[in-house]
């Protein structure tokens, strides 16, 4: 005897939602699904009529769905927005130029104008050599990061109001433990606002999945034959994210409603009076929004540059130390053509082969000890020539 | 007695399986009833190519695998204990990936 809709009570019940562990028929989970969508949106007043929204668009599941809905649901209930599908090329070989395939097909099922911008127009930098460069650890880092500032420079150059993105109830859960488990505190507060970047010189971001969850996502696609690209990102395995992900679903296995209750709890959550918070201002280099001097895009690519990939992965004063170090030995006026400044031994910004190793530098300047050398112990390499000339 | 059953991986599960979405495959059963935790480990021995943890976890499939027999939510059907009948027709979709 199969099970009945719990809603129309009239047909057969295909899913148990995940919310509520209530069995459903399909024309009601749409409607269910939608609704609760369309809710979300009004209450949380994320759209103004007349407002051209970018649809972030990878060609994933949330993405997909998100496009399909809000297409279905500015038109049910006329919210009277321009919808744009924007997208992003990473330079991810085998992963994201397959998922742009989809992208373009969606463009072409839900009839949404698409507009692409790349890493490599956008940062002279793709993910495959970004990766090549800084190996296979804090990879989610960079992309994360240029992905953010890309989008608003996507947005800004369609001339949008508005950044949509299909971030759905588990990513969000899942986020709020990662902010937990690393102390951010800061991110913390953020990442439940379901509008974000909120600010006169942003672009604002929606999260109209955000109480939304995964598996129903995952069944509506499924169940309206939507087209979307599933494949992990091939640098995915080692993100940080997983073990929170994995946590999060032997969590659910036990109780149901775990999802929900995180994101209730992160919403609930406040700061402690007298807590130092970081001030949002602007980059000194881009005027992309910051909570530094200079915006952890501008840090990132300045690393990359310079040869120095651990820049902007890790602590904020280690990132001053070693940005000092790279303007001071940019300020070297040795004419020593070696690799390293004379001054400081850090790497220099044009680096040029030069063979002389020895105590002098070639216009007499003494040298400081390298930073191997302890106490009295001198490291040779700074002080043998490589003409064999004394050590001095 | 042989027991034909259509079992379709999607969602990125497929990359588990030689890139295959649908597979149909005859399951030997004898008199008993086959049920899905017994299919499962039939899945796990003959089918399964790689990276077993990424499908199964103990006994049952990964937490954010959704399974659908003819279309309907396991968890409406008894989930590991549910029958499986001729010709029935076992989706797995993989949830856990980038969207």
């Amino acid at each position: 005897m199969p099970l009945l809709c719990s809603i129309c009570k009239d047909k057969r019940a295909l899913l148990k939602r995940p919310k509520t562990g209530t069995p459903v028929c399909k024309d009601c989970f749409y409607w269910a699904f939608e609704c609760e969508i369309h809710h979300t949106i009004q209450t949380a007043n994320l759209f103004k009529r007349g407002e051209k929204v970018a649809i972030g668009a990878s060609g994933g599941k949330d993405s997909t769905v998100l496009a399909y809905v809000l297409k279905t649901l500015n038109e049910r209930y006329d919210y009277g927005l321009n919808l744009f599908l924007l997208s992003i090329d990473e330079g991810i070989t085998g992963y994201r130029d397959d998922s742009l395939e989809t992208v373009k097909r969606n463009q072409q099922q839900y009839d949404l104008p698409l507009k692409v911008l790349s890493y490599q127009d956008l940062y002279g930098w793709s993910m495959d050599a970004i990766v090549k460069q800084i190996g296979r650890k804090n990879n989610c880092t960079f992309c994360g990061v240029f992905r953010r500032q890309a989008l608003d420079r996507g947005a800004m150059s369609l001339g949008v109001d508005k950044i949509a993105t299909g971030h759905n109830a588990d990513d969000v859960a899942e986020t709020i433990i990662m902010n937990i488990l690393r102390g951010d505190i800061a991110r913390l507060q953020r990442c439940t606002a379901i509008i974000t970047g909120d600010d006169p010189s942003g672009i604002p971001r929606v999260k109209p999945f955000k109480y939304t969850y995964e598996k129903e996502i995952v069944a509506y696609a499924y169940f309206k034959k939507l087209d979307y690209f599933s494949t992990e990102c091939i640098y995915a395995p080692n993100a940080y994210r997983g073990h929170a992900r994995a946590y999060l679903k032997d969590l659910e296995a036990i109780r149901s409603s775990t999802i929900i209750d995180i994101i209730h709890s992160g919403e609930m959550m406040s700061v402690k009076e007298g807590v130092k918070m970081p001030v949002q201002t602007k980059c000194k280099k881009c005027g992309y929004i910051s909570s530094n001097e200079f915006c952890k895009a501008c840090v990132l690519l300045e690393g990359l540059n310079k040869g120095l990939p651990r820049l902007g992965v890790g602590k904020t004063s280690k990132v001053n130390q070693q940005l000092k170090q790279v303007n001071d030995s940019k300020s070297c006026e040795c004419q020593n053509k070696s690799t390293k400044c004379c001054l400081n031994n850090v790497p220099k910004t044009a680096p040029s082969s030069c063979p002389n190793r020895s105590k002098n530098c070639e216009n007499g300047d003494a040298k400081f000890d390298s930073p191997s050398v302890k106490d009295n112990q001198m490291d040779k390499t700074t002080k043998i020539c490589l003409t064999n000339s004394e050590i001095l | 007695m042989a027991l034909t059953v259509i079992l379709e991986f999607l969602g990125g599960a497929e990359f588990l399986f030689g890139h295959v979405k649908h597979h149909t495959v005859s399951i030997e059963k004898g008199e008993n009833k086959l049920n899905i935790s017994q299919l499962l480990m039939w899945i796990k021995e003959n089918l399964l190519q790689e990276r077993l943890e990424l499908f199964m976890q103990g006994c049952t499939v990964r937490p954010g695998i959704l399974v659908l027999v003819n279309d309907v939510d396991w968890s409406l059907l008894g989930e590991l204990t549910y029958e499986i009948e001729e010709n029935d027709r076992i989706t797995f979709i993989s949830t856990l990936h980038g969207g």
